[in-house]
């Protein structure tokens, strides 16, 4: 009897129509897709994009040189070259990240003393010529002094949690 | 004798550009469809970027695909190569020619139409095979042999329930057996050939090689099967005869078993007029199912087609061939009289 009803159940392909109106009510559901360019979803104040370098608010530059950055890179991603300002401070006079070899871990920021070297949430970027993936100490700094309310802001916000 | 040979070369000149581009237009919009309707049954958009909704989606994947460049496999027969996706898309488009989209509209009022179709959907394998074998590819080889034994093999199952039709019918003629079902819904062979109406509507989807039959696709283990060494317009033209095959499947399971251009109406008011909307709008359903099933069900093993086909399909029509008969003599049911 049983087996009768299991061939009566898979001649009237029960499964089969089970599945299909299970499909069917998928349809109908509401799509949650984001649009990318148009919509984007929110990010974390923690996320780590590009890099900048910041600026004090006289305008003098954070770094001072002190290489720890380059020394914590686990990629070898930032190269620093450094020298005695006019003035007498110990400051870089090369700073560069190679943007294909960094794996945007964050040590960097982590090993800063002076908060100088950040990551920002800036994560839509490209590069169209050949050796412009190595982002120089002015790029860095341009985009340190171009974003500076974000980057403060998000380094604002998760203050309390450090 | 000048205007009949005016008639025959100008007049159908006419008809057979209009059903050509049609279809091309058709499969064109059933490309998008497919993928709208798939991306909406996966809780997706779809496309959405190519002009508003992305209407004009179909367009820009015709450019590319033709811009592309054909690379020819090295040691491909090229002659054959070449001819491969022409017969496909050729026999594809000739079956065509004896569809009637309403009364009286019809290319080729042939009184062998169903013998015809038949005959043409089962050259379409011609062109897959050789594609396989001209590719010089294992893969490819692969492809064409699951393909040409999986459409062997349902076309003695489509054969029958089209037997079915024609017992029921008595008629070869598309159209006269869209007559035979005239008077509303319950006139439609669909009822007293049920299950040969399911048994060719999956036989159908089987022939165009669709999911859940696309072994001989099967991008999870031979890559794209017959067509993997395809590229640009001679790819193209595969893509197009199999969405041509796929429509030309839907509009015969509307003509044979929903009474084609007949509204399931009876009465006077304008929802019960024959019309081609009628036929169009029956066809979309078969359509839809389509890409319902591949959007649902997945992948047969090979020898679970093979038992399908063959120890089920091929049993039940023989046996419903024979209640049909008996129907038909002894005129049983509202459909004989």
């Amino acid at each position: 009897m049983t087996k009768i009803l299991k061939y009566l159940k898979s001649l009237t392909l029960n499964e089969i129509r089970k599945g299909l109106f299970l499909t069917q009510k998928y349809f109908f559901k509401r799509k949650f897709t984001v649009r990318y360019p148009e919509e984007k979803t929110p990010k974390s104040p923690r996320f780590r994009g590009l890099h900048a370098l910041r600026r004090y608010p006289n305008g003098e530059e954070r770094c001072i040189a002190c290489k720890l950055c380059e020394a914590v890179c686990p990629a070898a991603a930032i190269t620093i070259d450094s020298d005695v300002r006019e003035d007498g401070s110990r400051r870089t006079t090369k700073y560069e990240i190679d943007l294909f070899k960094c794996i945007y871990c964050g040590f960097c920021e982590e090993s800063c003393p002076v908060d100088s070297i950040v990551e920002t949430d800036i994560h839509e970027y490209h590069f169209e010529s050949k050796g412009k993936n190595v982002m120089t100490k002015e790029q860095l700094l341009a985009i340190g002094d171009m974003y500076e309310e974000q980057i403060a802001g998000a380094r604002q916000q998760d203050a309390k949690y450090r | 004798m000048i205007e009949t040979l005016n008639f025959l070369i100008f007049d159908n000149l006419i008809y057979i550009l209009a059903i050509v581009l049609g279809v091309i237009l058709t499969v064109a919009y059933l490309t998008y469809f497919e993928r709208k309707v798939i991306a909406f049954m996966h809780v997706r958009m779809g496309p959405n970027r190519v002009g508003p909704r992305g209407l004009l989606q179909p367009f820009a994947d015709v450019l590319k695909l033709l811009t592309k460049e054909i690379i020819f496999p090295k040691n491909a027969n090229k002659f054959l190569f070449l001819i491969a996706p022409i017969i496909t898309l050729a026999t594809a488009f000739a079956a065509w020619a004896v569809v009637p989209f309403q009364d009286g509209w019809v290319l080729a009022d042939i009184n062998a139409g169903l013998v015809y179709v038949l005959a043409m959907t089962s050259l379409g394998v011609y062109g897959v095979i050789i594609a396989g074998w001209a590719s010089n590819s294992k893969y490819a080889l692969l492809g064409a042999l699951r393909s040409a034994a999986q459409i062997v093999s349902y076309e003695i199952a489509m054969g029958f329930a089209l037997v079915g039709v024609l017992v029921a019918a008595g008629t070869l003629n598309l159209s006269d057996i869209v007559r035979a079902q005239e008077g509303g819904l319950i006139n439609w062979y669909v009822w007293p050939l049920l299950p040969l109406f399911v048994i060719y509507y999956i036989s159908g989807v089987a022939e165009t090689n669709r999911a859940p039959f696309d072994v001989a696709e099967g991008e999870s283990e031979i890559v794209a099967g017959f067509h993997v060494e395809y590229s640009g317009a001679a790819f193209a033209l595969f893509f197009l005869g199999e969405y041509a095959n796929m429509i030309i499947i839907s509009a015969l399971t509307a003509i044979m078993f929903l009474g084609g251009w007949y509204s399931p109406f009876t009465g006077d008011s304008w929802i019960a007029q024959p019309s081609i909307f009628w036929f169009l709008g029956k066809t979309s359903i078969f359509l839809y199912a389509f890409f319902w099933f591949r959007a649902s069900l997945p992948r047969y093993r090979y020898d679970q087609i093979m038992r399908l086909g063959w120890k089920v399909f091929i049993p039940i029509t023989i046996v419903w061939i024979m209640v049909v008969a008996v129907m038909k003599v002894y005129h049983i049911g509202p459909w004989w009289n």
